[in-house]
């Protein structure tokens, strides 16, 4: 139903002429994948599908796309990446139209690797269940148990600020208190905590998926590539790598809608969420502040009010 | 030459092999994750796994490699190369697609108006154990791009798993330095027929359809065409694809210094980035994603060939696997074969 609906309202808006195009998701070309799409033709508007495998926060692309009238279809997270961005003034020319999809939640195509045996060749969503098929087997899963950590721990699963929600909203309860990683991160020493995350960056091989899939991350020269002056060298040494997640992770700290595209992007499989969502939760205990709910209010770390917290200054 | 190697042998002919060289080698960072690097223990090497995601071209052209270092001690500028290779080497475990993969680097590396030492050295200095492939997965397509999960092209010795034991054949001279090894036992016909029955299977596993017959030619009159102002379009510029490339070569040259003191380091760069072709004054020859998409394209599908003669993609899906986004190349060409 929630596809028909895209299709339609992708459909009216290109016939109609109200956006340049649409970027969705089209039927991906591996098994428990979808992948973005650019529509223009009304005609077109049938390659638009919805699943459980709409992993990407489409956000991504506004900023290659900025110069035409973008209709975007949004989760959760992702409308509240575009609240973010339009905060931080990005759109002064041409905001996108959001089609708000109130998310079911996505499945970990990792986790459902992991739970099978052999190479899957084919899967399907049918209501609560994932049915992947490869040789030889045939096996059914429980939907709900194979979701991405940072779907589980969503409370903001319909988009807000939405031109346009294709379904009722869903109720707005987590299927998990808190992330696992970052409980797990929080309750550390300093010297494990170090350890632990010297470990994941070890894994880093830089070639930014992180970055790129982040709809944050949008400088015209980021920080690594900039060779006057020279931050950062280029390779793979440990200083380098902690150097370069350290600073990713900070320039996130109030700005992260916690979506996990980061974490899914990253061919190493190395941990990012712990580190943003550790700072989505100093965010809001510090500042009461959650990304992208509030459309008016100005971003914690781009402000300052003689009343701010300074009692982190010793 | 052909030999049967015990499963039960294989950890003590590991540590045979480390004993007596630098052994490179699947190992796993995490669950899933694994890399080839030199290996200190037997135990260590992991082959549960087909093809780790950074590939073989690792171990002979490193993403981050030092050229020589300098220093200036009482106004003298003194230098120390990196160029040698001290001790002999032995790769095991690397598949046929990965291993044509380097053949194609060697080409460029050995050109006839540059020759690239650092990677040659350790290409001279490196026996080659490769590993037939009997479950290749549903995006290798190394049949279409001319080899196949059973090619024995570039291997020195070349390892069957049969179940209980390995089927070695020694290929070449530098393979035949190993037949000696103790833990290499005599095979019987049963094992050898075993062999061509999985070699068989496999085969007709691996995707022998994409359509990169004469795509070289194809892609000649289409450096302008309209074709590329969509192909680019999912691509989220990271470096995902190139970095895991097998067949990618490109690197940039650094200096990594401080006061009297540094090295030169080269390190793998990826025609994806932005600032790969960004020139000082400012221009970009390349502004776009599209001329970039464009590049990565043409130079594997059409610059490659026109020079080497054979495209430069060996069917690993890599690149399919591990993008993002799901850019396909297996669908780029197939689209560019339509037209």
């Amino acid at each position: 139903m929630i596809q028909q609906k895209l299709r339609e309202i992708a459909k009216e808006l290109l016939m109609k002429k109200e956006v340049d195009l649409i970027i969705g998701f089209g039927e991906g070309t591996l098994p428990l994948r979808a992948t973005p799409i650019f529509v223009r033709d009304p005609e077109e508007a049938e390659r638009i599908i919805w699943n459980s495998f709409c992993e990407n926060n489409l956000a991504t692309y506004l900023h290659k796309f900025d110069r035409f009238k973008v209709g975007l279809i949004v989760k959760g997270c992702d409308a509240r990446s575009v609240v973010a961005l339009n905060l931080e003034k990005r759109f002064k020319n041409n905001p996108p139209f959001l089609i708000g999809v109130p998310c079911q939640r996505m499945v970990d195509r990792r986790k459902v690797k992991k739970a099978v045996k052999g190479e899957i060749l084919k899967a399907l969503e049918e209501d609560d269940r994932i049915i992947v098929e490869g040789e030889g087997f045939r096996v059914i899963l429980k939907r709900d148990d194979f979701l991405y950590t940072s779907c589980q721990v969503c409370t903001h699963r319909t988009p807000v600020q939405a031109n346009v929600l294709v379904d009722q909203p869903v109720e707005e309860l987590p299927l998990v208190e808190s992330h696992p990683d970052m409980d797990q991160f929080e309750s550390k020493s300093l010297e494990e905590r170090w350890k632990f995350f010297e470990n994941e960056a070890s894994r880093c091989i830089r070639c930014y998926a992180c970055r790129e899939a982040c709809p944050m991350c949008y400088c015209r020269e980021c920080f690594v590539d900039s060779s006057r002056p020279k931050w950062i060298e280029k390779g793979l040494s440990p200083s380098d790598l902690t150097f370069y997640h350290m600073v990713r992770a900070y320039h996130q700290s109030g700005r992260c809608s916690g979506c996990g595209s980061c974490e899914r992007a990253c061919p190493m499989e190395i941990r990012l969420n712990y580190l943003t969502q550790k700072l989505n939760r100093d965010a809001k205990e510090l500042f009461g502040f959650e990304v992208g709910i509030n459309p008016d209010g100005p971003p914690p770390l781009s402000t300052f009010e003689t009343e701010d917290k300074q009692d982190f200054i010793k | 030459m052909k030999f049967k190697l015990e499963k039960r042998d294989f950890k003590p002919f590991l540590q045979s092999l480390i004993d007596g060289y630098d052994l490179y080698a699947p190992v796993h960072l995490a669950e899933g994750v694994p890399v080839y690097r030199k290996m200190g223990r037997p135990d260590e090497v992991d082959l549960s796994l087909l093809n780790p995601q950074k590939s073989l071209k690792e171990v002979f052209f490193p993403q981050d490699e030092v050229m020589f270092r300098y220093e200036k001690v009482d106004q003298e500028t003194q230098m120390v190369s990196t160029e040698e290779v001290k001790r002999e080497r032995v790769v095991l475990g690397a598949r046929p697609c990965d291993i044509e993969a380097i053949s194609i680097i060697e080409e460029v590396f050995s050109g006839r108006e540059y020759t690239d030492i650092y990677f040659l050295n350790k290409r001279k200095a490196t026996t080659i154990i490769g590993m037939a492939c009997h479950q290749p997965l549903p995006t290798c397509f190394c049949s279409s791009t001319g080899g196949g999960p059973f090619v024995r092209k570039g291997s020195d010795l070349f390892l069957i798993d049969l179940g209980e034991a390995y089927l070695v054949e020694i290929l070449t001279e530098k393979g035949e330095a190993f037949k000696k090894n103790k833990f290499f036992k005599k095979t019987s016909a049963k094992n050898l027929q075993l062999a061509k029955e999985l070699e068989e299977k496999a085969s007709k596993k691996t995707d022998s359809t994409i359509p990169v017959k004469g795509i070289d030619q194809k892609l000649d009159q289409w450096v302008e065409s309209p074709f590329w102002d969509r192909v680019h379009e999912k691509c989220i510029s990271c470096r995902v694809c190139t970095y895991l490339c097998p067949t990618c070569h490109c690197f940039d040259i650094m200096d990594e210094a401080l006061n009297e003191k540094g090295q030169r380091v080269r390190n793998w760069d990826s025609c994806l980035s932005e600032f790969y072709t960004l020139e000082t004054s400012g221009h970009n020859p390349r502004a776009t994603c599209r001329e970039r998409t464009r590049q990565r394209l043409m130079h594997k599908f059409n610059y490659f060939p026109k020079i080497f003669d054979r495209i430069a993609c060996v069917g690993c899906g890599r690149c399919i696997l591990y993008c993002p986004v799901n850019f396909d190349i297996r669908e780029v060409i197939k689209e560019i074969n339509a037209k």
